[in-house]
């Protein structure tokens, strides 16, 4: 009876797909694109309607992907559960593996002529030393025209190299932020910064309380540094504007130069000065030490106010915390120095690197550079934790408000978005130098020594 | 391995307490003074704490653990499960699985490389033959190879072998994937078992083998009749430490293997989460991780302790 | 696969490896003559040396040529890379850690491994003291890294401390101390963790060496008269010399390989590098494997006292 039931259900379901995509068929073919055989498996599917360009690679059925990824656990669920709908209309199977050690094993892959068919790679750096190796294969015309679309340009850049490109856009994260306790500061009457300036004087007002108002950690083990490496090129944004943070990445103008001093010294201002922190932990050396993801913790006790970091750190607070605009913890935008530069965010992201071009490889990279993925993907993350700059994201679809307001920020016409640079250098800089300098500067090296060491380890 | 045989039993329980006069108690007695069992019982403290504060560490909740010491459990005992039943439980993939491929990763890596290993220490201690000390020093120096710089090579050849063997890697390999792990971790573990069966082999008193030689015994047969039983325990207790090596292992596993091989350390390795915050899972995760070692260890000390004592006697 | 489908591939692989070795033993085994004793040599010896070859001389001797090449992998520059690793202005500090940790944890393990297997040997609880001790060994060094960072905790005198080490200095009204941090002592505290760890492998090793002692040299000497330190000073060190250079080369070379504590407690920050993990991070995060594999080298010369030293040992042994 019950088997029945369902059964009639599922005709008349099937009835009104093939109605529906019968209506999206006549419009697309109108168009006179007959190319489309119509044998893909998504063929008369409601929920293959949108990923029409999936009917270029035919039927795949039973065809496997090997995705391999710097994701892992609790986060790759999202991503698996996202690709149901791939299978559903292509046939093919991709195969997810995640491991802390991507970036090195990946390396190791490719070098010994066993690499995956795709990988997640998170630093357009790392992209270029693998194009360098040869074995990266150019994105097909699909997502090209999918990133044109729903991304924008300078995303595009990022995955190309030398004019040539890549990789589509996946995720992305803002890390112009700066996490607080709403309920702290409407306790004590403490508004919002507007511009850097409100901001500092807030942080002074803090400091008189005896609070030191500020909290910091990059500790990351192999990697501590990044998150100082972040406020500096946040603040030479500002500073300094886009153009010139174009210039220093590229390396067109020394890394030294003095605009570059001047940002770091107005970081200098905020993370060396011991008025101003290192709220609940200790003085300005235990930022070196403190892990990033316990860095901003003593907010939750009121021993520090303010926290510059990503919208990820969101899955550092502990369960049962409230991450919401009145809320235990929310975080605002890290305000700007001027109005001469827009709205500048800094903000990382991953992009999808093919190592084949068969069929369904480029089919499930066509896939993952629509707007159909992106708000599949902001459904299938029930507790929120990721964000993308697609613009065909539909906001709505995003679970948590920190992610709302990350969505917010990357499709705001106003911002002016640069990707983080130290993960566009090369390696010696970008996940060497740069990083050891910054954890040498917070221990006390001066500006100038920490930024002439770097400059001088620039790889000719 | 578990069921005991009660000649061997009864072997370890002399070994334990030899004859009438244990004559090594009184050594102890005459060195032990009430300094010398402090000595001893704060180097056990010592050693033991940090080991206790993870595992009482692995019944807090998250938001305790980072807002005080575990020491605190004492006065304010807060246990919960939720951390054990966040990593058995965590993923869409049975833990059992993974604890099955560390089982089928790690006994023919660790019965194979011993084999081999015994084998040639024989001939090192017991053959003459052309370059027998510089292989055996070159065999030992070769230890210090780092398995990093190994990778690639290995792989390379894994992947594409010369003279169009079977590839062991990737989507079509033989046995599921399971040759690169064994293959590899024998490649690893074998300078260093050569090495130690070499030294305890030495000290097996010759004559033993040449009153054999000149019965009339071969090789094959003074390394089967003699050898094995007289090494046997020797050849157990560097077992364990292997089982521990490749047991603990993470780089071998996610280099040569795949997701379907990844043993118990890989899944551990992800518990933390993407950005390290769920890193608090990680003492459960090491708890659990320890269980089959410790009772390797346990089930098998009396036969290690035994085991060395035979090889090393002398003549 | 299925759980059964891999055991079966196990067994095979087993099995198979066993039929193998038992058909080489077979067909080499009725061999007596000169000759023949050298073919049973190598039916002995060559599968373990075959796999060697395969798995480490050629990726070592390839890792050596590629340490003359610059980091494209491409361009010959000779010696270049060893000169880096030379003048590199942290080298110093890199050699003087390297230094520190290839002397302190194999005396410290050791000695603290023999002295404690002296006393519990054959007291009531000794498996149960045992098992303490190994068990650091059971842990990952990964893990175990963890677990000092735990240990090692920095929060500010005034705060609430969540590490040991710090909460009993507070408890002693003493200042906290930033352990991890403050040159050249955090290299002493990294150090502790791998002490830590192998200290359980030197005392297994040398407790079965001196269970091995015969009772009949301990009674003579007793009744000679010796006891206590004397005792062990005289009977039972030189009978488990040989044990004991093997505890102390293995350790030693443990050591000379291990960067895990390095990379996971401090990313080589704080001056606490080492030369193993200085390789793990040019071969690996820098991606200049011509560089890397220089410090491999290194590292290489750096054991060969040590192969030196053995190979005199041995030969002392077979001279007696």
């Amino acid at each position: 009876m019950r088997s029945r039931n369902t059964r009639r259900g599922l005709a008349v379901a099937a009835a009104l797909a093939t109605g529906l995509v019968l209506a999206g068929c006549a419009s697309s073919d109108s168009g006179g694109g007959d190319a489309v055989s119509g044998t893909w498996p998504g063929d008369g599917k409601a929920e293959c309607k949108g990923l029409e360009q999936l009917a270029d690679f035919g039927d795949l059925s039973g065809k496997e992907i090997s995705v391999y990824t710097s994701i892992v656990a609790p986060e790759d669920k999202p991503h698996i559960d996202s690709w149901k709908l791939f299978t559903t209309c292509t046939g093919a199977t991709p195969k997810y593996e995640g491991s802390k050690e991507f970036e090195t094993q990946l390396k190791v892959r490719v070098q010994a002529g066993n690499p995956p068919d795709i990988a997640y790679v998170p630093q357009p750096g790392l992209l270029q030393t693998l194009v360098g190796t040869g074995k990266v294969v150019e994105a097909p015309s699909q997502v090209s025209d999918n990133t044109d679309k729903w991304f924008g340009e300078d995303w595009k850049a990022y995955g190309s190299v030398d004019g040539k490109f890549y990789a589509a856009p996946l995720g992305a994260n803002v890390k112009s932020f700066v996490w607080y306790s709403p309920k702290m500061f409407s306790d004590n009457g403490w508004d919002v910064p507007k511009t850097w300036d409100d901001m500092l004087a807030l942080s002074d007002k803090i400091a008189a309380t005896g609070i030191k108002p500020w909290c910091a950690g990059i500790e990351s083990g192999e990697a501590t540094g990044w998150p100082a490496t972040d406020w500096l090129e946040d603040v030479l944004l500002r500073s300094a504007g886009p153009d010139v943070y174009d210039q220093w990445v590229s390396h067109d103008i020394p890394f030294n130069d003095p605009k570059v001093a001047d940002a770091l010294d107005e970081v200098g201002g905020i993370l060396k000065n011991d008025k101003y922190v290192n709220g609940g932990i200790g003085d300005v050396s235990s930022i070196a030490t403190t892990a990033f993801q316990d860095g901003g913790l003593p907010i939750l006790d009121g021993k520090c106010a303010m926290h510059r970091q990503a919208s990820f750190y969101a899955a550092n607070w502990p369960e049962g915390t409230d991450v919401s605009e009145n809320g235990d913890v929310f975080a605002f935008y890290l305000p700007t120095m001027s109005e001469e530069f827009g709205n500048p965010v800094l903000g990382g992201g991953e992009f999808v690197t093919a190592f084949s071009d068969r069929p369904e490889v480029q089919a499930f990279q066509t896939y993952l550079s629509t707007d159909v993925w992106a708000n599949e993907k902001a459904k299938a993350s029930p507790n929120g934790g990721w964000v993308s700059a697609n613009k065909g994201l539909d906001i709505n679809n995003l679970a948590s408000p920190i992610d709302q307001l990350s969505g917010e920020i990357l499709q705001d016409p106003n911002a002016v978005f640069r990707f983080d640079g130290s993960d566009q250098m090369p390696a010696e800089v970008g996940a060497g130098s740069f990083w050891k300098e910054m954890t040498n500067w917070i221990t006390g090296e001066s500006t100038k020594d920490a930024l002439d060491n770097i400059e001088s380890s620039w790889p000719s | 391995m578990t069921a005991t045989n009660p000649d061997v039993a009864e072997l370890g329980a002399q070994g334990a307490a030899p004859g009438p006069e244990p004559v090594s108690t009184s050594a102890r007695k005459a060195l032990s003074s009430p300094w010398a069992s402090l000595a001893a019982i704060v180097i056990a403290v010592v050693w033991t704490i940090p080991t206790l504060g993870l595992f009482i560490t692995s019944f807090r909740p998250e938001s305790d653990i980072t807002s005080s010491g575990w020491w605190t459990f004492f006065t304010n005992p807060t246990v919960t499960w939720s951390n054990y039943d966040e990593v058995l439980h965590g993923s869409d993939t049975n833990l059992v699985t993974y604890f099955v491929n560390s089982l089928v990763i790690t006994i023919p890596a660790v019965i194979i490389p011993i084999s081999l290993a015994t084998l040639a220490a024989y001939a090192f201690v017991w053959m003459k033959f052309p370059g027998r000390d510089f292989l055996f020093v070159a065999i030992f120096a070769l230890q210090i190879v780092p398995i990093q710089v190994t990778l690639i090579p290995l792989l390379k050849l894994y992947v594409h072998p010369p003279l169009n063997l079977v590839p062991l890697a990737g989507p079509d390999a033989p046995g599921g994937g399971f040759y690169t792990l064994w293959l590899s971790h024998t490649i690893f573990a074998l300078p260093l078992a050569i090495y130690l069966l070499h030294n305890f082999m030495s000290q097996i008193p010759g004559e033993l083998i040449e009153s054999a030689r000149v019965d009339g015994a071969g090789h094959v047969q003074i390394f089967t009749r003699i050898m094995l039983p007289l090494m046997a325990p020797a050849i157990a207790a560097f077992g364990i430490l292997q089982f521990l090596w490749v047991w603990n292992d993470l780089l071998v596993a996610i280099t040569f293997g795949g997701p379907n091989t990844f043993p118990l350390t890989a899944r551990l390795a992800e518990l933390s989460g993407t950005r390290g915050s769920d890193w608090f899972l990680l003492s459960a995760g090491a708890f659990v991780a320890l269980v089959v070692p410790l009772i390797v260890f346990v089930s098998l000390q009396r036969y290690f302790v035994r085991g060395l004592l035979a090889g090393s006697v002398k003549g | 696969m299925s759980t059964g489908e891999k055991f079966a591939q196990m067994f095979i692989a087993i099995a198979l490896f066993f039929v193998v070795v038992a058909v080489i033993l077979l067909l080499t085994q009725r061999m007596r003559s000169r000759t023949g004793e050298v073919v049973q040599a190598a039916a002995f010896v060559l599968p373990a040396v075959a796999l060697i070859l395969l798995g480490l001389l050629y990726p070592a001797v390839t890792s050596i040529y590629q340490s003359l090449f610059d980091q494209t992998g491409s361009n010959f520059i000779g010696l270049d890379n060893y000169k880096t690793v030379f003048t590199d202005s942290e080298q110093l500090t890199v050699l003087r850690n390297t230094a520190a940790w290839v002397i302190l944890v194999p005396l410290f393990s050791t000695a603290i491994g023999l002295i404690y297997a002296v006393l519990v040997d054959r007291s009531r609880f000794e498996k149960f003291a045992r098992a303490l001790i190994f068990l650091p060994m059971a842990i990952s060094l990964v893990g175990a890294s963890i677990i000092w960072k735990f240990v090692y905790d920095y929060k500010d005198s005034s705060q609430t401390q969540i590490g040991i080490a710090n909460a009993v200095l507070k408890g002693l009204g003493l200042d906290t101390y930033k352990f991890i941090l403050n040159d050249p002592w955090n290299t002493l505290f990294l150090i502790i963790v791998l002490i830590w760890v192998q200290t359980g492998f030197a005392m297994t090793i040398l407790s079965a060496s001196i269970k091995a002692i015969p009772d009949d040299i301990v009674e003579a000497a007793r009744l000679d008269g010796v006891g206590g330190v004397k005792m062990f000073r005289y009977i039972t060190i030189p009978s488990i010399r040989p044990a004991l250079i093997v505890v102390l080369t293995t350790i030693c070379i443990t050591t000379l390989k291990a960067f895990d504590i390095v990379r996971t407690m401090t990313g080589g920050n704080f001056n606490t590098s080492v030369l193993s993990y200085q390789f793990y991070r040019e071969y690996f995060i820098s991606t200049n494997q011509g560089l890397a594999t220089a410090i491999a080298t290194v590292i290489f010369l750096l054991v060969m006292p040590i192969v030196v030293y053995n190979v005199r040992q041995m030969r002392k042994l077979e001279a007696r």
